[in-house]
């Protein structure tokens, strides 16, 4: 490419807001408060408390990951998104693979 | 011949040229993006490891007898300002200013070096107390993947220093400032990533 963009042109590529800054900033305090404070009152308990912690992290995650690392806001087409997308994909198919494969080989274990 | 690489609210004008990542700005943003998600691959399998490991204590301390919730919090908090900062820079960096450039970086880091401070304290705290990755394949995965964490973060405080003194001398160019933005993106990462370790360490720990 012959067109190698200004600084100004950079700048101008460049998502972040002080706003998108601040939404991010509160809504993790407040998740991250809701989620401490869940384990220290022990309002709920058992599953509901572990599955409503681990719901917490994964909206804090979107937070973060929209108003921090700007997901979906960059040029058309969008192969930020399509690699974190297909990441994800990745990242399920580790985690639950794993999961159950090894909680499968564990009961066999259990059960000699 | 215009390009409109940087238009990112309309359609796409120049159909000669299918996609927009070809100067060496978004290149490098997208290239270091692809890092950033092979490295949340990586996390995942430190993550499943730990989750598999986490009962076989070996006779060794459990996980509720070894994690404090005060310090995770502060952990927690140190981290989360410390990516807040990290993006007023960039802010600053767009605006031009400086000051308030070598401000936002020198408190960012500050924060950083208390974050990795607090770990190592907590890290040595519990190998003195004869808790070890020696000693379970629970305490293993734990110093694994917190310690895999805190590498990144460390290495990221490396950057931060060599970038302070870049963005000193050259003052904000289309290299430093890119520069800049891909260590922001990097280091807000790191904090999401803090958010499943305190999720599923610490507080799923405890209980």
């Amino acid at each position: 490419m012959e067109h190698e963009p200004t600084l100004s042109e950079i700048k101008k590529e460049y998502h972040g807001t002080l706003s998108a800054y601040i939404t991010g900033f509160i809504s993790s305090l407040v998740l991250t408060g809701i989620s401490f404070s869940l384990v220290l009152t022990k309002v709920v308990e058992g599953k509901t408390l572990v599955y409503t912690l681990i719901l917490l992290a994964i909206i804090q995650a979107f937070f973060q990951l929209l108003c921090f690392l700007h997901l979906g806001q960059e040029a058309k087409p969008r192969w930020e998104s399509v690699i974190f997308w297909f990441m994800v994909l990745v990242l399920l198919i580790i985690v639950l693979g794993s999961l159950w494969i090894m909680s499968d080989l564990n009961d066999r274990v259990m059960n000699m | 011949m215009t390009i409109h690489h940087y238009d990112t609210v309309e359609t796409f004008p120049d159909k000669r040229i299918p996609d927009p990542h070809q100067d060496a700005y978004s290149r490098s943003t997208l290239g270091f993006w692809i890092y950033l998600m092979t490295d949340c691959i990586l996390f995942a399998a430190l993550f499943v490891t730990y989750a598999v490991l986490k009962e076989s204590t070996f006779g060794g301390p459990s996980s509720k007898d070894i994690f404090e919730l005060k310090t995770a919090f502060i952990e927690t908090m140190i981290l989360l300002f410390s990516t807040v900062t990290c993006g007023m820079a960039v802010l600053a960096a767009v605006k031009g200013k400086m000051q308030s450039i070598r401000t936002w970086l020198g408190l960012s880091f500050l924060l950083g070096a208390s974050f990795i401070f607090l770990e190592l304290r907590e890290f040595s705290h519990l190998v003195h107390e004869g808790f070890s990755w020696e000693k379970s394949a629970f305490l293993s995965s734990f110093f694994t993947l917190v310690g895999t964490h805190g590498f990144h973060v460390s290495v990221g405080l490396l950057w931060m220093a060599v970038m302070m003194a870049q963005i000193s001398f050259c003052g904000v160019t289309v290299d430093t400032f890119r520069r800049l933005v891909l260590f922001s993106l990097f280091w807000h990462f790191l904090d999401l990533i803090w958010i499943f370790i305190f999720t599923f360490v610490y507080l799923l720990g405890v209980l």
